[in-house]
């Protein structure tokens, strides 16, 4: 069934690219840059797929570690020395101010494409009028739980981090005395990298904390409310998580929880269809659900990730990078992308879309987690962006690993972003 | 052949064919070596950033050491030789390399004795035991990070069902641990390099003397302090400054293994961060003068304590 769809799909887009592009010309190779989560590889051979047959030009991944940082800072190196051997860079949705300048405006290109898109996530690639990068989905995370535990002790999912914690604690404790000795708990994302920050910043916010640096760029991050998640974060390493989430990234963790090892989990969509893959563990055991709040009242937060391509402005075949940029954020990619990876659209009329809902029946459901996204400090911070966040990062990782309390890391961490701040951001 | 070369010594001739001999070398080392420290200690004194690499303006010392007093009368003290982040990372390095390249002079030395003895498949052993200096180290590091995970982890495995530990341990997310972890790693890889250089020193120790002491009835304890350990002192000197100078730049292990723990971040990862990830080049080149400037002091001081000979005169 799905083959026929997919088949039916490639045949109208490649019609309508025909169309759109004009026939093959001089068919060129392009390379394109992106971190590799999951199925990454393979799942971009297949959406490309239609648009090699349509144009003729063919397209080379270029894989590079899942760490964001660690991709960030290989393309920073790539685009300072004005690398003409990658032609389009897959960039996160906080890279957009500090990489503007190498990057080519697509506001021409994209002048029909783009107002199908949510707006805010446009706006987010746009830097001083330049549309630096094109949304090819977009990403908010979830809480993962196990329907099948959760039923097995009368629980329901958690509304609360401390009923979360409660929950998971009962279930660990009872399926270790039948036997489990490795189950966790809840799995997340601890390790000292940009991931941190994001965990961090949903716990914060969910807590009434504020989001580290408001959008107006007033330093917010030490109040009571921060300290008080900081502290509940750190009450969950050694009981319900392992000590070693210290050093978890987004994969580490869907390791534990796909090989049943864990009660609740935090992460990405991507994680859902791997986690309903045949060799899953925990295939049909598994829903997801908003991640809790500090206390009743609060509102959930969900880190607004999601990933964008640009176009080198020093790529020397960029006609057919900007056809390949324009069709990777089109319609019929986000489509074969939402169904096969359940990555989530950012063309809004996809959430009304039949096939995906049949296919991935939870994007429909992840509108109500997107509604909830909270952006990181990229905009305010510009280009000191990725200094505040490993500060914010190092000072989470520092408390939760016992280095000093919440409260004295955040005070600390106040001191040093006003310093990194200067006389403006 | 020009008539001039007749009217030239036979030394100056000569030295003048070596210095065209060595021409293409030094030319070679002053592109690869000399031309980027030079250009990293410019960049140090700018205000470069990765973004804009021509347009740095000189800004003096204000990337190693700035002194601004407030009109309140506060003194505040900016760049790197006033960051707490930049010390922490050197005393890091210096912890590691000391301690790194301790065990793997010990360990090399034990190593390279029992190679040095006879016994029926030397040649295989002395192949196989340089196995894991040959494995890059990424692949190694990577490697290792696997074995050492907390959950799927084959250490933890190992130790939790002999019996060793009570409940598995986060080796590279502990700030406790993390530090054991690279060292643990960097000991194994690097162990056999030791081993060789100093299996090379052994080999040069004439066989007659071993005779003498043994028809003297010396107790092989004596034998190993009092012949064996002072004939190789020159190849163990040797060996541990090359591992010294290695060790105080260590940067992948690190990378790969636990690369954001403050406790484990050494000199050159935290000049990298600043290069790259932070965009503030200037200050990043500033570390890495300082970084230079340290193992320059280092090797001085042991080539000058150790009165090592690296010129080899002492061997005419």
């Amino acid at each position: 069934m799905k083959i026929i769809e997919g088949r039916a799909l490639r045949a109208t887009a490649t019609a309508a690219m025909l169309a759109a592009f004009g026939a093959p010309v001089a068919a060129e190779e392009l390379f394109y840059v992106s971190g590799a989560v999951g199925n990454a590889v393979e799942d971009f051979k297949k959406i490309v797929k239609p648009w090699e047959e349509a144009t003729g030009n063919t397209v080379t991944l270029v894989p590079m570690p899942a760490s964001t940082t660690d991709q960030f800072g290989q393309y920073r190196l790539w685009l300072a020395a004005g690398a003409t051997d990658i032609d389009l860079y897959q960039t996160d949705v906080i890279w957009a101010p500090q990489l503007a300048d190498h990057f080519v405006d697509l506001t021409e290109a994209a002048k029909d494409l783009a107002p199908t898109h949510f707006p805010s996530i446009i706006e987010s690639q746009t830097v001083n009028g330049k549309l630096v990068a094109l949304p090819i989905f977009t990403d908010a995370p979830a809480l993962y739980y196990r329907k099948d535990l959760l039923e097995k002790y009368g629980k329901t999912p958690p509304k609360t981090w401390a009923e979360l914690a409660e929950t998971a604690k009962l279930i660990q404790d009872g399926e270790r005395a039948e036997g489990k000795a490795d189950l966790w708990g809840f799995v997340w994302q601890g390790n000292a990298y940009e991931g941190l920050t994001c965990n961090a910043l949903e716990w914060v916010k969910s807590f009434g904390g504020g989001q580290i640096v408001e959008p107006d760029g007033t330093i917010s991050i030490n109040n009571e409310n921060a300290v008080a998640a900081l502290e509940a974060a750190k009450s969950w390493v050694g009981t319900i998580s392992p000590d070693g989430v210290l050093a978890y990234q987004e994969e580490e963790a869907r390791g534990v929880w796909q090989t049943g090892n864990a009660v609740f989990m935090r992460n990405w969509p991507y994680a859902y269809t791997l986690g309903n893959g045949d060799d899953s563990a925990v295939k049909g055991l598994f829903a997801v659900t908003t991640l809790p709040v500090g206390k009743e009242g609060d509102t959930s937060a969900a880190t607004l990730g999601g990933w964008n391509v640009a176009v080198s402005k020093y790529s020397t075949k960029q006609e057919a990078a900007i056809s390949l940029a324009l069709y990777l954020a089109g319609p019929e990619a986000q489509k074969e992308r939402a169904i096969i990876a359940s990555n989530l659209p950012t063309i809004i009329s996809l959430y009304d879309d039949a096939d995906i809902a049949a296919a991935q029946p939870i994007i429909p459901q992840w509108k109500d987690v997107f509604l909830n996204a909270v952006p990181r400090p990229s905009a305010p911070t510009l280009g000191k962006y990725n200094e505040v966040s490993a500060k914010f990062w190092s000072a989470v990782h520092n408390t939760l690993s016992g280095n000093g309390s919440a409260a004295e890391n955040l005070e600390l961490l106040e001191v040093e972003l006003t310093d990194i701040k200067g006389s403006g951001w | 052949m020009t008539t001039n070369s007749g009217g030239l010594s036979l030394t100056q001739q000569r030295q003048r064919a070596a210095f065209w001999f060595i021409a293409p070398m030094l030319a070679a080392l002053f592109f690869v070596a000399a031309w980027p420290l030079l250009r990293t200690i410019w960049f140090s004194f700018t205000d470069t950033t990765l973004s804009d690499l021509y347009g740095g303006e000189w800004i003096g010392f204000d990337n190693y050491l700035s002194i601004r007093v407030l009109e309140s009368g506060r003194v505040i003290y900016r760049g790197t030789l006033a960051d707490p982040a930049w010390w922490n990372a050197v005393w890091n390095t210096v912890r590691f390399a000391f301690v790194s390249v301790f065990f793997e002079t010990i360990l090399g030395l034990i190593v390279a004795l029992v190679l040095n003895a006879e016994f029926k498949g030397r040649g295989l052993v002395r192949a196989a035991i340089l196995i894991p200096w040959a494995i890059p180290t990424i692949v190694s590091a990577k490697m290792w990070a696997w074995m050492l995970n907390d959950q799927f982890g084959i250490l933890n495995d190992i130790a939790l069902n002999l019996g060793l530990i009570s409940q598995k341990i986060a080796w590279t997310a502990s700030t406790d641990t993390a530090m054991y972890a690279v060292l643990m790693v960097d000991i194994w890889k690097t162990t056999p390099f030791m081993a060789l250089l100093i299996l090379a020193g052994l080999q040069m120790v004439p066989r007659d003397i071993y005779e003498a002491a043994k028809i003297d009835g010396v107790n092989p304890v004596k034998v190993f302090f009092r012949i064996t350990l002072p004939l190789i002192r020159p190849a163990l000197a040797v060996a541990i400054i090359f591992r010294m100078l290695d060790a105080l730049r260590i940067f992948d292990l690190v990378y790969v293994l636990t690369p954001n723990s403050a406790a484990t971040k050494t000199m050159s990862v935290i000049s990298r961060e600043n290069m790259i990830d932070f965009d503030k080049f200037a200050y990043g080149a500033a570390q890495s003068t300082l970084l230079f400037a340290i193992i320059a002091v280092f090797v001085s001081l042991y080539i000058w304590l150790g009165k090592v000979d690296l010129s080899g005169e002492g061997q005419k």
